[in-house]
Parts: structure tokens; C-alpha cells; sequence
């Protein structure tokens, strides 16, 4: 008997979303289908409006889609507005985030804003200490860990975000326009981080980008215009373009 | 990770201008709960102190403190006579206002019932107790008067030589002790213009009357001074008390109550009197007063708390987000609505010690009483935070990403 092909890390089966009804119905996503295996980095691009953080809040669990099945890492976890399992233990266990502005907790300095998600997977404090400062300092901001994140800078801010999403090793990186508030040069570091992270880990990252000068990092590109998405892909000019032909 | 304290860390000016608003109005809870007791103390303390087993008053009156009594002073020979006694004392009681300093002073008057008692009992914080019979006056403290102060009421100079501590009567004015003779002399001396008066006013009578005419040693009489009058009534006393022997109170009292010119109370009908007579409206409009304040703090509480909580939604939202569970985002408000109590608590705790002492009346602050408020503050913290929790359990994860 011989093992099955793995899983991939993301799946949606014709996702839609409709908002409203009658006169004011608005239909955001339209039969999305994607798959996302592990270790891909994919970049989601598509003017303003055309679906991209509907279709990244349906599959981050945090907007249920109208019909359509969202699976992840081979589990099926939300079929319709139904949920199939614990949502928010889910998202703990399994899924990271990171948005255009950082944010992160203002009460928390930024080794703590990492220690808390670690924290919230049950890891004790101490060790979650260790692994946030090992995480800031892999990052490149282990100097600016007991600062808040008002003394941070942009590009410190979502370095430690980065931190925070990746914290828990998660299958599935969500970032929607995570570069939007860097500049070129620091946007392109957290974008290759992506691309790292995802290599190096295995995990998968889907982010939402307007930033078409750092496209090259990116393994599939998905485009998106008035909620439907297109097959998605392959990136020619990808460092790893040739290893995956 | 406590998020409670890292938020109160990071916003240490907010949650302390919190606390210290908390803090004034736990204070006045507190102070409304002081007084209450106060006012329960000063009532019930001369009957108290005064230790009497019974208490014998003008009958039907409820004397000597919720009303008037008037007992004439052979009333303490018969007292003594009744089987059971041990011992009868004269007792009178009433409180004059004189200006001292340009300022208005109250002070109860006690008589006690000289040479049995010199005021021995009377908690002193300096000087003696009464070494004489006339013109000696122990004081409380709170009447301002000092050792060796004197005094002039009605015609006498009084000399203060004892000082006492909270010994006040159920108004809350300081007691002056002295012997019974002086407090009847301060009660009913006049002065020698209305005796003089009064004099003029008898002749002027005695001349309507055609009985001088019959009987003219009659109007001379009426023209003389009171004090050769045999007619005119003896000073009265306010009680009698008496000392029971031990176990016949009951009976002491079912004897005087054959009597049909006075009234017999136990200490404990006395106390009973009070507080359920004089006192009993001032208990219960402070009573009143106090839940209305715990109810207003409680929904200022509760209001503050939903403010912060509103002010933290974007970071509960994210919490959500990462996979915070509810215990996590409950115990963020729960925790900081304890915090806020607690140390508004102290801080009331703090501010009524040093403020409370200053109050016209008393404000007792006893045990007890701290242990309930401690527990109310606990029960409105945690109801008070009901809001605050409610809406951040409302909160869509999907706020943050916006």
C-alpha cells in the first residue's frame, strides 16, 4: 500500500459570498476554486473591490462564505456558512495573519505580542518567551523586543507581526497588502520573508498585493476582478521556476 | 500573560485617574456606611456607659433621650425600696446651646448622682473625675473645652477638670458631665432680671386675687422670693436609675410597672428606643442613601469599564483573530474591573481614614463593615464589567482586519 499525495495546505471548492439580498445584493466572490500546496508562496492581485480580502477572510475562517467548501491541510473546516470545527482554536493552531498596518496589541511590547500567541497554543511562559525573542531576533528586530510598538517603525512593526504569524509554525500564512505602509526596499523583506518562511517551514502563504515590483518572489500569481478569480499562474520569473518544471 | 496588568502598565496615568475616581466615590459609600454606624453609636452610647439595669421615667414617656421625662426626686427612695435593687441613682439629661469663641457650642448635660457617682466610669483622657459636689465639670473632648477651662453657664462658673473621648450624645453633641444639682441648676436657673420678672408678675396676680384680700399673708407670700415658696414644686429629675441584683431585673421591672406615675425600661428597651424612636429615620434615610450610592457607583463603574472595553474592541478583535479564547478575553475585563475595585478600595480605605476623622460627627469605619463593603465592591466590579464582557463577546474577529 503506498502513502497518497499530501495534502495541499489550502483548498476552496467553488467559494461564494454574497452580501445583501433583492435590490442590494452584492455578490463578492463568485465560485472560487484554488488549491495552495505547502511550501507555495502565492501572491492574489486584482484592483480594489474585486474580492481579494473576501476571499481571505472566508478562508481565515473569519467570514463564512455563502456556499462553497473551504479545506485546510486536507481537513474540511467550513462547508457553507457552516463550521466544522472549532474556528477560533483552528485559526490558533493552524493559520497566521498579517495586515497592512501591523496590528498588533498596543498594551503589549513587541516581545509580547509574539509570546501571546504562543501563550494561546499552551506553551509555557518561559518557553514562549524564548522562542518569541529567538523569533525577533531571526527577524531581525531582537534589539527592539521590550519596546511597544509605538516606538517601533513601520517596517519593525510588521517584522514583528511576521513573528506573531508565523509564531505557532502555522500551515496556512494569510497577509492582505502586508507592504502597503513600507517602502519599496522593506516591503520586499517582508515579501521574501514570506517566501522564506514558507520554504523553509512548509508552510503555505497567500498574500494579497497591489506591489507589483516584488512579484518575482512569489511561486503563483491568482488575479481577481469582480470576485471571480482566474486558474492561477505559475510565476516565470520565480527563483524557483525552474526546480518546479 | 496577564493582558489586565500589561494594559494597566501601559496606560498607568488612565487607570490611575480611574482608580482615583473610583476611590472618592467608594469613599463616600464608605463614609455614608461610617456615619450610619455613628449614628447608631452616639444613640445607644450614654445608655451604654452609664451601665443601669433599669431605667425608671415619667410614665408613658419614652425618657429620658427619645422624649422629655420628668420624675419627681423622691421617686429614688422608692426605687431603692423595691426588692431587687441593689443600688438607685439619679440621672438628668439635656443639652443647652451657648456661644463660646463667637461660635455657637451644643453641649448634652449629664447629672450625676453625687456622692455615689463622681463619674469613675467615664473613659478619661485627662484630668479627674467630679471631686465636689458644685462648680466641677467633665467634658468630651469633642466640645472643644480643655483642662482647667472655665465655663459660665446659667448664673455658676464651671471648672472643666476631666477630659473624655467619644462620649456624645445620640445627636452627636459632646456630654459635660457634672453633679445632678449643677445640670438642674443649669437647666432651670434664671436670671435675677426674670426672677425679678417672674416676682412682679406673682404680685401683679396676688392683686387680681381677692385672696390676699381675705388671707393678706397669702400676697406676701406671693411677693417673696421662690425659695421660700413651699408650694412651689422641687427641682425634677430626668430617670432614676437602679442596679438590679443579678436575675431580678425582670422582677424590679414588673414591680415598677404596679406603679402608676412612672415607666420602667431595661437597658435593652432603652437601646431599642433609640434606635427604633429618635434615630430610626436618620438609619434609614442613610441606609437608603448608601444603596442608592452603591447603585450609582456601580453603573459609573459599569460605565467606565464599557468605555475601556470599547476602547480595546480593535485589540479583542484581534485577539479573536489569533485564536484568543473567550476565557482569555473575559479575564482581561474581569481582571482589570477587580483591579479597579481593589485599589479604588484602598484608596477610599486611605482617603476616609484621613478625611473621616475631620467630619463633625462621627464616622466609624469598623471591620465588619470594611469586610462587607470589600465584598460589595468585589459583587459591583464583577457586575459592573457584565457590559464591558457582553460587548467584547460581540466582537467579530473580522473588526480587526478592517
Amino acid at each position: 500500500m503506498t502513502a497518497g499525495p499530501p495534502h495541499p495546505a489550502l483548498e476552496t471548492r467553488d467559494l461564494t459570498k454574497v452580501y445583501g439580498e433583492g435590490n442590494t445584493r452584492v455578490v463578492a466572490m463568485q465560485d472560487v476554486t484554488v488549491r495552495v500546496e505547502r511550501g507555495e508562496v502565492v501572491a492574489l492581485l486584482g484592483p480594489s473591490g474585486s474580492g481579494k480580502s473576501t476571499f481571505l477572510t472566508a478562508v481565515g475562517l473569519i467570514n463564512p462564505p455563502t456556499s462553497g467548501s473551504v479545506w485546510i491541510g486536507g481537513e474540511l473546516v467550513q462547508d457553507g456558512p457552516r463550521a466544522l470545527t472549532d474556528l477560533r482554536a483552528f485559526r490558533r493552531r493552524k493559520m497566521g495573519f498579517v495586515f497592512q498596518k501591523s496590528n498588533l496589541i498596543p498594551f503589549l511590547k513587541a516581545r509580547e505580542n509574539v509570546q501571546i500567541a504562543l501563550e494561546l497554543s499552551s506553551l509555557s511562559s518561559r518557553e514562549a518567551r524564548r522562542r518569541a525573542l529567538q523569533l525577533l531576533d531571526d527577524l531581525g528586530v531582537g534589539d527592539r523586543s521590550e519596546h511597544y510598538p509605538t516606538e517601533l517603525s513601520g517596517g519593525q512593526q510588521q517584522r514583528v507581526a511576521v513573528a506573531r504569524a508565523i509564531a505557532n509554525e502555522p500551515a496556512l500564512i494569510l497577509a492582505d497588502e502586508p507592504t502597503a505602509a513600507l517602502d519599496s526596499n522593506r516591503g520586499r523583506q517582508v515579501m521574501e520573508l514570506f517566501r522564506e518562511i514558507a520554504h523553509e517551514r512548509g508552510s503555505a502563504a497567500i498574500v494579497v498585493t497591489h506591489d507589483h515590483r516584488a512579484l518575482d518572489v512569489f511561486d503563483r500569481i491568482y488575479e481577481m476582478e469582480d470576485g471571480v478569480i482566474d486558474a492561477g499562474k505559475p510565476n516565470p520569473s520565480s527563483p524557483d521556476a525552474g526546480d518546479r518544471e | 500573560m496577564n493582558l489586565a496588568v500589561r494594559d494597566v502598565r501601559h496606560n498607568l496615568g488612565r487607570f490611575v485617574l480611574t482608580c482615583l475616581g473610583i476611590g472618592m466615590l467608594l469613599m463616600i459609600v464608605m463614609g455614608m456606611g461610617g456615619i450610619y454606624r455613628g449614628i447608631i453609636e452616639d444613640a445607644t452610647l450614654l445608655v451604654d456607659r452609664v451601665d443601669a439595669d433599669v431605667w425608671v421615667v415619667q410614665r408613658d414617656t419614652r425618657g429620658p433621650f427619645a422624649e422629655l421625662s420628668r420624675v419627681p426626686p423622691s421617686l429614688l427612695h422608692r426605687v431603692a425600696a423595691v426588692p431587687g435593687v441593689v443600688s438607685a441613682r439619679e440621672f438628668v439629661f439635656h443639652t443647652i446651646q451657648r456661644e463660646r469663641g463667637g461660635k455657637p457650642l451644643r453641649i448634652a448635660v449629664v447629672g450625676l448622682s453625687w456622692p455615689e457617682d463622681r463619674g469613675d466610669w467615664l473613659p478619661l483622657i485627662e484630668g479627674r473625675p467630679l471631686a465636689q459636689n458644685h462648680y466641677e465639670l467633665i467634658a468630651d473632648r469633642s466640645l472643644g473645652l480643655r483642662l482647667d477651662d472655665t465655663i459660665q453657664l446659667g448664673r455658676e462658673t464651671y471648672r472643666v477638670v476631666g477630659i473624655t473621648t467619644g462620649m456624645l450624645a445620640s445627636g452627636g453633641d459632646g456630654v459635660a458631665f457634672t453633679t445632678v444639682r449643677d445640670a438642674q441648676a443649669i437647666q432651670l436657673e434664671l436670671s435675677g432680671e426674670a426672677i425679678r420678672l417672674e416676682r412682679e408678675a406673682r404680685r401683679t396676680r396676688a392683686g387680681r386675687s381677692e385672696f390676699p384680700l381675705v388671707q393678706p399673708a397669702l400676697g406676701e407670700r406671693a411677693t417673696a422670693p421662690s425659695a421660700s415658696i413651699p408650694a412651689l414644686p422641687t427641682r425634677t429629675l430626668t430617670a432614676v436609675l437602679a442596679s438590679a441584683e443579678p436575675g431580678r431585673t425582670e422582677e424590679v421591672l414588673e414591680t415598677i410597672s404596679g406603679w402608676s406615675d412612672v415607666t420602667g425600661y431595661t437597658t435593652s428597651g432603652q437601646r431599642e428606643l433609640l434606635l427604633m424612636g429618635n434615630v430610626a429615620k436618620v438609619r434609614a434615610q442613610i441606609g437608603l442613601f448608601r444603596a442608592l450610592l452603591t447603585a450609582i457607583a456601580t453603573i459609573i463603574m459599569a460605565l467606565i469599564l464599557y468605555t475601556l472595553t470599547l476602547d480595546k474592541l480593535h485589540d479583542i478583535a484581534l485577539l479573536k483573530l489569533i485564536g484568543a479564547p473567550n476565557r482569555v478575553i473575559l479575564a482581561l475585563i474581569l481582571q482589570q474591573a477587580l483591579l479597579i475595585g481593589a485599589v479604588g478600595f484602598v484608596i477610599a480605605l486611605a482617603l476616609g481614614s484621613w478625611l473621616f476623622p475631620r467630619f463633625p460627627r462621627r464616622v466609624i469605619l469598623t471591620e465588619p463593615d470594611l469586610a462587607q463593603l470589600a465584598a460589595i465592591v468585589a459583587a459591583i466590579s464583577v457586575f459592573a464589567s457584565l457590559l464591558g464582557i457582553w460587548k467584547a463577546l460581540r466582537v467579530s474577529p473580522n473588526e480587526a482586519v478592517g
